[in-house]
């Protein structure tokens, strides 16, 4: 990470702000992202995390700031040249009409077909590809809405990928997933920014999976930015004491040497016997 | 459909298409060959048999015009109802749940009123000249009311939809209360749907404009697929998900406000058929809104050839047939998709 510094934000917010009518959710935020890094998100609920990524995604007009992926800002590019860029997994995607989970896939590839074509064999070849990735060729011919909640995550997660985006926002993409399959997903995500140099921003809850794969986080609380950095820094005590309103042991992962982080319930907390680190 | 290609292939449209063709082409010719007198189509090929001057002028000037109008009407309602389902993201979507028809009906009814009913070329033009000109101030006034923020807003347009046909509903209890007995009866039949005499020549400005209205709509197929996502959805897959909401309410408005001007409100057609195909070739508007235009115009020339000879000499109003046999049909098919769609 030592050349981060020279290459160019592939995500970058400038003082971007955000309301909903008079109801401040994103203020002044400022953050970068560059390719070939995994970057967290991370707050409580309703601080604006999934607003943020619905900004950066230009899918909510009217913010204030700047806010670009690759340079260009968002609100200013077309659709269509947009989605050649990025590709974005929702925390809430909807399904309208009973498609199969290969034909949710293969719409990743709509921004790269024009007109009224049809998908080629190697969209197909893309698509299917994508559906091993995520471990979920075998669900390819389901009807999307006889999915659960996890497997339909993975779907879409899959399509993101046959996007073949070169910038990925993640809303909460393992939220509904068993342990495996998070951490499958996650591995996933590393390999598109090590190899494929994608640049990642990801919304999660799970502090753990945050500090095993993100290189670096962002802690918002009410909109703002409380703290921004290298993993291992952001991710202290005192941070997560203020952001999170709660106490929090912190350790080291004896195996990974990652960062561990468990939530104290009520009584430890009461009784005084103490946090860590 | 087991065992398709994975995917959804040029070939398998064209095939589906051809198929839907051939169907509505022995539809034509059954509705064409069928009714009052002995005039058939077969009498028209040379050393076909004999054929009167008078059965001769039936087919021509009388049924084949009428079996060609039945077929733009039902393709223009059936396309319209797909994509209405297709913007709202809901199967039970059908052609008049955006209102545009409450300012037609207002519109050919007020003209009806005005003294239109008579026989005369203004009168049987300006009934639906004047159902036009209502429907195009709704789509208009929806429009306009709809839009939130320089955005059109779906929910929006489908509240201001309902009330609009409310209130345009309202508007017609109240004309058909002042009206006379007489005026009445035309009123209800009006209402009621049915297929009018129309020139040949009329006929392919209709057609014409049907046929452009169709293609610019199904151009944006695939667009619909991505909006299956959600709006945030299908704009996350590049699509302008403003232009292809804005056009298809404008378009599928234009379509159904042509259609209700010419032949009341024929119901049922626009919900039905795109529903069937849906369940019979999947999802894909690629696939969906050809084979729905085709079969649509299908549909409803089988309709009217039903209203023509079932009750004969008699004649009973298109819309009739369409929601008695739809209504039921459509019960039986909801009854096998509402699992399908619980997880909408």
């Amino acid at each position: 990470m030592s050349t981060r510094g020279a290459e160019p934000a592939a995500i970058e917010a400038r003082d971007l702000s955000f309301a909903f009518g008079a109801l401040p959710i994103v203020s002044d935020v400022t953050l970068a992202v560059r390719p070939g890094e995994v970057v967290g998100l991370v707050g409580p609920n309703g601080s604006g995390k999934s607003t943020l990524v619905r900004v950066l995604s230009g899918v909510l007009g009217g913010y204030r700031g700047s806010a670009r992926v690759e340079g260009r800002e968002v609100c200013e590019v077309a659709p269509r040249q947009l989605a050649r860029t990025l590709a974005v997994v929702p925390q809430e995607p909807v399904f309208g009409f009973a498609f199969r989970a290969r034909e949710i896939v293969l719409m990743g590839r709509h921004p790269h077909l024009a007109g009224l074509a049809f998908e080629s064999d190697r969209d197909l070849e893309l698509a299917e590809r994508a559906l091993d990735r995520c471990g979920a060729a075998d669900l390819a011919a389901r009807s999307i809405h006889e999915l659960s909640a996890g497997e339909r995550q993975r779907i879409v997660f899959a399509r993101a990928l046959a996007q073949e985006p070169r910038v990925l926002l993640l809303d909460e993409p393992a939220s509904f997933l068993d342990i495996r399959h998070q951490v499958e997903l996650y591995d996933v995500v590393r390999e598109l920014a090590a190899v494929e140099r994608v640049a990642v921003l990801t919304v999660l809850h799970d502090l753990n999976l945050a500090a095993e794969y993100c290189d670096r986080i962002y802690l918002l609380r009410d909109g703002r930015i409380e703290a921004g950095g290298p993993t291992a820094e952001v991710l202290t005590y005192a941070n997560l004491k203020r952001v999170f309103d709660t106490d929090v042991y912190v350790d080291l992962n004896a195996l990974t040497g990652k960062l561990l982080v468990v939530p104290l319930p009520g009584r430890v907390r009461r009784s005084g016997s103490g946090p860590g680190v | 459909m087991s065992g398709r290609s994975p995917r959804l292939t040029r070939g398998r449209v064209a095939l589906a298409i051809l198929v839907t063709s051939l169907l509505l082409a022995l539809a034509l010719a059954l509705g064409a060959s069928l009714g009052a007198g002995r005039a058939s189509l077969w009498t028209l090929l040379p050393g076909g048999g004999p054929a009167s001057d008078v059965d001769r002028s039936i087919l021509l000037d009388v049924r084949i015009p009428r079996v060609l109008l039945a077929a733009i009407l039902g393709g223009a309602l059936t396309l319209a109802g797909a994509v209405f389902q297709a913007l709202l993201r809901n199967p039970l979507a059908d052609p008049y749940v955006l209102g545009v028809s409450g300012g037609a009906s207002i519109g050919g009814i007020v003209a009806l009123l005005l003294g239109g009913a008579s026989g005369t070329l203004l009168g049987r033009l300006g009934v639906p000249a004047a159902a036009f000109a209502g429907a195009l101030v709704s789509l208009a006034l929806i429009e306009r009311v709809a839009t939130v923020g320089g955005r059109l807003s779906v929910y929006t347009l489908l509240l201001t939809g309902a009330i609009f046909n409310a209130f345009s509903a309202a508007l017609i209890y109240f004309l058909q209360s002042v009206a006379s007995l007489e005026e009445l009866h035309g009123i209800v039949f009006y209402l009621m749907g049915r297929i009018p005499s129309f020139a040949l020549s009329e006929l392919a400005w209709l057609g014409g404009a049907v046929a452009a209205t169709a293609v610019a709509l199904t151009a944006m197929a695939r667009d619909y697929n991505a909006l299956s996502l959600g709006e945030e959805g299908a704009r996350q897959l590049g699509v302008d998900v403003e232009r292809v909401k804005r056009r298809t309410f404008v378009l599928g408005s234009l379509l159904t406000a042509l259609a209700v001007s010419v032949a009341g409100l024929i119901g049922f057609v626009g919900l039905v058929v795109p529903h069937v195909l849906r369940r019979l070739l999947g999802p894909d508007h690629r696939l969906l809104l050809p084979t729905a235009f085709l079969g649509g115009a299908g549909f409803l020339v089988l309709a009217d050839l039903a209203a023509r000879i079932l009750v004969a000499p008699n004649e009973l109003p298109v819309g009739v047939v369409t929601a008695l046999v739809g209504g039921p049909f459509f019960l039986y098919l909801l009854r096998g998709t509402t699992r399908e769609h619980a997880g909408r």
